[in-house]
């Protein structure tokens, strides 16, 4: 055991020194800090050409199906459209009811006025006849998928990677792809959003299917179930709490991807509204617009989580039943009373223009009162954040501390007695805590010095590749290296660099914030009560419109970015930390209690290494929700992989933008794993310790 | 109970040499396809020594109409798998099930469905409810899945539910039932195809003492109304002996002995079944002529009672008069005669406390 660690260890004193190494030698070896450029594999050109030659053979294909899924959308928009909106939100309010009882009905009818009075009612409309289509498609596309895999270990085995694919590739990289096959208009939102959203469905009926007690079965076949029986009768009834989970996350997906797919145009939106806004710099309609989405999200989401539970929930369904037969009457009266009130009173019709108020303007004046009034404190923070732990973490303390930043020039003994104090801490750390740790903290200096994206390449693509095989085996160590490979041969590196430090700093902030309040949210069960709602709500808010406060305030640029990267992942943080620390096994506390651990001890050498492995699991899913923001945080101007991608989609760039998405998904696929593979250690040292 | 001797003797159902092997290629031990070999313990030992599980080894037996069969054995011994193989939940790898003297294993898919549907009823140790539906579509699902009208389905689903006591529980879902109410509804609707081969598989060991009882003693009157041919799975002697006509102990896959419960206890072929028998109050297992034997003198005088007399209710006669009694069988011939001596002779048999030191 000692020696095996011993020598993990030198590895990484080794590698430390390599790194050290390639630093000084980087000056006078230009291959070491830039790939050289006629070494680039040109993929995005040859992507290119295959799409070229797509379209011009096989484009009339594509339009013609195109044009097929137009009709479907066209009908249902015309529809939603020529209903009265007191038919359409009467109709919504019930399903509500339905669904959940009166508090969510309640929350409908507000969510239903307030679209109204604003006056996005036509917008709104137009954003759900997309989702209407889209979210049919794509569960009846995911659980045929998900059927399919669930017979068949080999389709299961081509099936699963292509949902991660679709999962972490940023929708941005393959709208173009769908853009130019299908033309524009409202179907290339209506398939990203397909291809986004059958994912979970997939997965969730591959999971439902799989859970139904083997007992269950066996008793249908002994009723005399055939084959079709069994699987209609028997699998899917047992499954379907599962199954109307994964039509929930589907639902969910499919309106963030509609949303996001808007920003190509082509259709009268909300999303589009949101964006067009924001573009123009009117805050005020954009919050209101954004608010519009989040509110159409939340009761979508309510609705089918309700009835998934609800299906679950047997002694319920009896009185849904009753009430089910009830409420298609109820319905049918309803309708055609609103129908005939709204004949009478228009306004019931069509919300006049003239009663739709908007407190846009005055957002707007009390917003740019709130920035002249309050301008140097924003510049301060602006600043200090920047020069101070963006800058040193970007091109490292070497090139960011000057006169100008940090009041003084950086001079030699400065750095001679950060490398001594650094070494120092290092071997405390090897002496009181573990060589890991002093070996991490090392690394973390040399980063801070010379900055992640001053690294030379052959050292981090090192250290990447050896942390990951340490930490998960061969088989993510040779995937690491290959797949860091493919950044670098495609000629990525630096930008790739580039969303790995702004998405490390905002998930270091994240996850250290997040900790924090999950930790006093599990000890306090206020701070617990005012935590979930929030977290709820950011969780179903769509991405951009998470974005919208912080542009309002900071402006366009990094910062805002790392703002709403921290607000969107911080959200997992405290659920996990929370979640891990108020489901510990009792035995273990109270024998800890009763040796006498005071509340500190109790907590730091008790509940949080035990809750540690499910902490794990919150950082790995803080990075991937760090992940999926940054990639929307490039509408406020980053400069990384998510940049080119974003680039790519309006240059018409077709393969560039997919090279940089694959780059992303590739350090998604990467940190997933990696965190995972680490949680999955922890887990089992935490079990050998503790039985 | 025990020796009430079945109205019909014919053969309901029939295991011959029935193997099931889990493993990477478990028909490779079979090239004959037949189960009947030489020597099936060598033969089990080859199998399990090459990496494969020896879930039945060479499983035979008979279940005539109308009689309960009961089959005991630890933990893994392969009680459930030859239930299931018998309904062919899993595919013996070898050997031959008969039903009404027509093997199970070589019908067609179609053909298998319809037995089940009509000849083969089975309950589950844990139930096997279906969460989505109340009792009565419980109850009725085998029914339902048969195409039988909505009507029909429900008077026979009713009707059930009557026989096994669950009247005004009709429209609860099973997570609204306790264990006994729930096996209870596995029960029923076992039953509500009227199948004729009934397979149990630890039916009642999910519950706990009292409503065992009751339960047996509910399956009990239900067989004394319906006369099935039954399989039964249980791991408790006691349960064996309240419900058996015969049974099979099994170890490793294999059947050890099969017989009347009084059999076994009296002439165990081995250790592990007396292991089995150790616990069995004897006085109450054994009869009249367990202990009877053969008279060596005039039997003029003695009192006579029928082979099947428990003997603790004798004691007390046996206690007073010394030169026993004289047991007849059914046909009123004399068997034998049996005396306390005899008696005691027999129960000192089945009790395992050491002898007490006599000093002479
Ligand atoms: N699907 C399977 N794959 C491999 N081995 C199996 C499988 N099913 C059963 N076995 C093995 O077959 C043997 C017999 O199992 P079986 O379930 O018949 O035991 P059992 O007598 O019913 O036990 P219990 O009293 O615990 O229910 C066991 O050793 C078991 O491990
Ligand atoms: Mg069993």
């Amino acid at each position: 055991m000692w020696d095996r660690i011993d020598r993990d260890v030198y590895h990484w004193f080794a590698i430390v020194l390599i790194t050290l190494a390639l630093i000084l030698a980087q000056p006078h070896v230009e291959w070491l800090s830039a790939y050289p450029k006629n070494l680039i594999i040109p993929f995005a050109d040859w992507l290119n050409a295959i799409m070229n030659w797509l379209v011009t053979h096989l484009g009339w294909l594509f339009m013609g199906v195109s044009w097929l899924l137009e009709w479907p959308i066209k009908g249902v928009r015309m529809v939603l459209q020529a209903l009265p909106w007191s038919v359409t939100g009467f109709l919504f309010c019930l399903v509500a009811y339905i669904a959940s009882g009166w508090r969510l009905a309640l929350f409908t009818l507000t969510s239903c006025l307030y679209m109204v009075i604003i006056g996005y009612w036509p917008e709104s409309m137009n954003t759900l006849s997309l989702v209407a289509i889209s979210v049919p498609m794509a569960i009846l596309f995911g659980f045929g998928l998900g059927v399919w895999a669930f017979y068949s270990r080999r389709a299961e085995r081509a099936i699963m990677p292509l949902l991660d694919i679709l999962q972490t590739v940023p929708a941005f990289a393959y709208l173009l792809l769908i853009l130019m096959l299908f033309g524009f208009g409202t179907v290339v939102g209506l398939i990203a959003s397909v291809l986004y959203s059958f994912p979970p469905m997939v997965r969730n009926t591959i999971v439902g299917l799989r859970r139904v007690p083997a007992e269950v079965i066996e008793s249908g076949l002994m009723s005399g179930a055939t084959g079709r029986q069994l699987f209609w009768r028997v699998r899917v009834p047992s499954a379907k709490r599962q199954l109307l989970l994964g039509v929930n996350q589907a639902t969910m997906a499919s309106l963030s991807m509609v949303i996001i797919a808007s920003i190509i145009g082509g259709t009268a939106d909300i999303g589009w509204e949101v964006l067009s806004q924001i573009r123009k710099a009117q805050f005020g309609e954009s919050l209101l617009a954004g608010l519009v989405i989040a509110l159409i999200a939340m009761v979508i989401d309510r609705v089918t989580s309700g009835l998934a539970t609800q299906s679950g929930d047997y002694e319920n369904r009896k009185r849904s039943q009753s009430l089910r037969h009830r409420a298609l009457l109820i319905a049918c009266i309803g309708v055609v009373a609103f129908y005939a009130l709204a004949k009478f009173i228009p306004a019931l019709e069509v919300w006049p223009r003239d009663l739709e108020f908007s407190p846009a303007r005055s957002m707007n004046e009390s917003l740019t009162y709130l920035i002249v009034n309050f301008r140097t404190e924003i510049e301060t923070i602006k600043t200090l954040a920047f020069f101070f732990v963006m800058l040193p973490t970007k091109i490292g303390l070497q090139g960011s501390v000057s006169p100008f930043t940090w009041g003084f020039e950086l001079q030699t003994w400065h750095s001679l007695s950060y490398a001594a104090g650094m070494t120092m801490l290092g071997a405390f750390c090897a002496y009181r805590v573990n060589a890991h740790v002093a070996i991490f903290i090392l690394l973390f200096a040399i980063f801070f010095y010379f900055g992640l994206t001053k690294m030379p390449w052959p050292a981090l693509l090192l250290i990447y590749s050896f942390a990951a095989w340490r930490i998960g085996g061969t088989r993510l160590g040779l995937g690491t290296f290959f797949g860091l490979g493919f950044i670098v041969v495609t000629g990525i590196w630096p930008e790739a660099m580039l969303s790995v430090y702004l998405c490390s700093i905002a998930v270091i902030i994240s996850f250290i914030l997040g900790a924090g309040l999950g930790i006093w949210a599990a000890g306090n069960d206020t701070v617990s009560a005012i935590l979930r709602p929030i977290n709820d709500t950011l969780q179903t808010m769509p991405l951009f419109v998470i974005l919208i406060p912080f542009v309002m305030i900071f402006k366009i640029g990094e910062f805002t970015a790392l703002l709403a990267i921290i607000a969107y992942a911080i959200v997992p943080a405290i659920r996990y930390t929370e979640h891990g620390l108020r489901n510990l096994p009792e035995g273990v506390i109270e024998a800890a209690q009763m040796m006498g651990c005071s509340n500190r001890q109790m907590l730091w050498s008790v509940k949080i290494p035990l809750a540690l492995p499910v902490m794990m699991l919150g950082l790995n899913q803080t990075i991937m929700y760090g992940i999926a923001m940054l990639v929307i945080a490039a509408l406020v101007g980053t400069n990384g992989l998510e940049q080119i991608v974003y680039i790519g989609l309006s240059d018409g760039n077709f393969g560039l933008g997919l090279i940089a998405g694959m780059g992303l998904a590739i350090i998604a696929m990467i940190a997933d794993r990696t965190t995972q593979a680490w949680s999955r250690k922890k887990q089992n040292i935490a079990e050998i310790h503790f039985w | 109970m025990t020796s009430e001797t079945p109205a019909k003797k014919d053969v309901k159902l029939s295991c011959r040499n029935v193997w099931k092997i889990y493993g990477e290629e478990p028909k490779q031990f079979f090239e004959a396809g037949n189960g009947a070999v030489e020597s099936p313990v060598s033969l089990a030992n080859t199998i399990s020594n090459s990496n494969h599980i020896v879930a039945n080894a060479d499983v035979s037996f008979n279940v005539h109409v109308g009689e309960i069969f009961v089959i005991m054995g630890l933990s893994g011994s392969g009680k459930s798998t030859i239930v299931r193989c018998i309904s062919r939940l899993v595919e013996p790898t070898a050997g031959e099930v008969l039903l009404d003297g027509e093997d199970v294993l070589k019908k067609s898919d179609a053909e298998l469905i319809d037995i089940r549907r009509h000849k083969m009823g089975m309950v589950f140790q844990s139930f096997g409810l279906m969460p989505h539906l109340n009792v009565i579509e419980n109850i009725a699902f085998p029914l339902k899945l048969q195409g039988v009208g909505e009507r029909e389905r429900c008077a026979q689903a009713e009707r059930v539910i009557e026989l096994v006591g669950l009247q005004g529980r009709e429209s609860n879902f099973p997570n609204e039932l306790s264990g006994g109410q729930q096996q209870r509804v596995g029960i029923a609707r076992s039953l509500a195809v009227e199948p004729e081969v009934w397979l149990l598989d630890e039916p009642f060991s999910a519950l706990d003492p009292l409503i065992r009882k009751k339960m047996q003693d509910e399956f009990l009157r239900i067989q004394s109304v319906l006369h099935k041919s039954i399989v039964f799975i249980t791991h408790d002697f006691q349960e064996a002996l309240r419900v058996a006509d015969r049974m099979a102990i099994m170890r490793d896959g294999a059947i050890v002995q099969v017989g009347r419960p009084a059999d076994l206890i009296l002439n165990p072929v081995d250790d592990y079944v007396r292991e089995f028998t150790r616990d069995v109050p004897w006085e109450s297992v054994l009869c009249a002529a367990d202990v009877a034997e053969a008279a060596d003198g005039p039997l003029k005088g003695l009192g006579r009672v029928t082979a099947d007399t428990p003997i603790d209710s004798l004691l007390g006669y046996l206690g007073e008069n010394a030169d026993g009694v004289a047991v007849e069988a059914a046909d009123g011939s004399v068997i034998g005669v049996a005396r306390a001596a005899n008696v005691v002779k027999a129960l000192a048999n089945g009790y395992d406390t050491t002898p007490a030191d006599v000093r002479r």
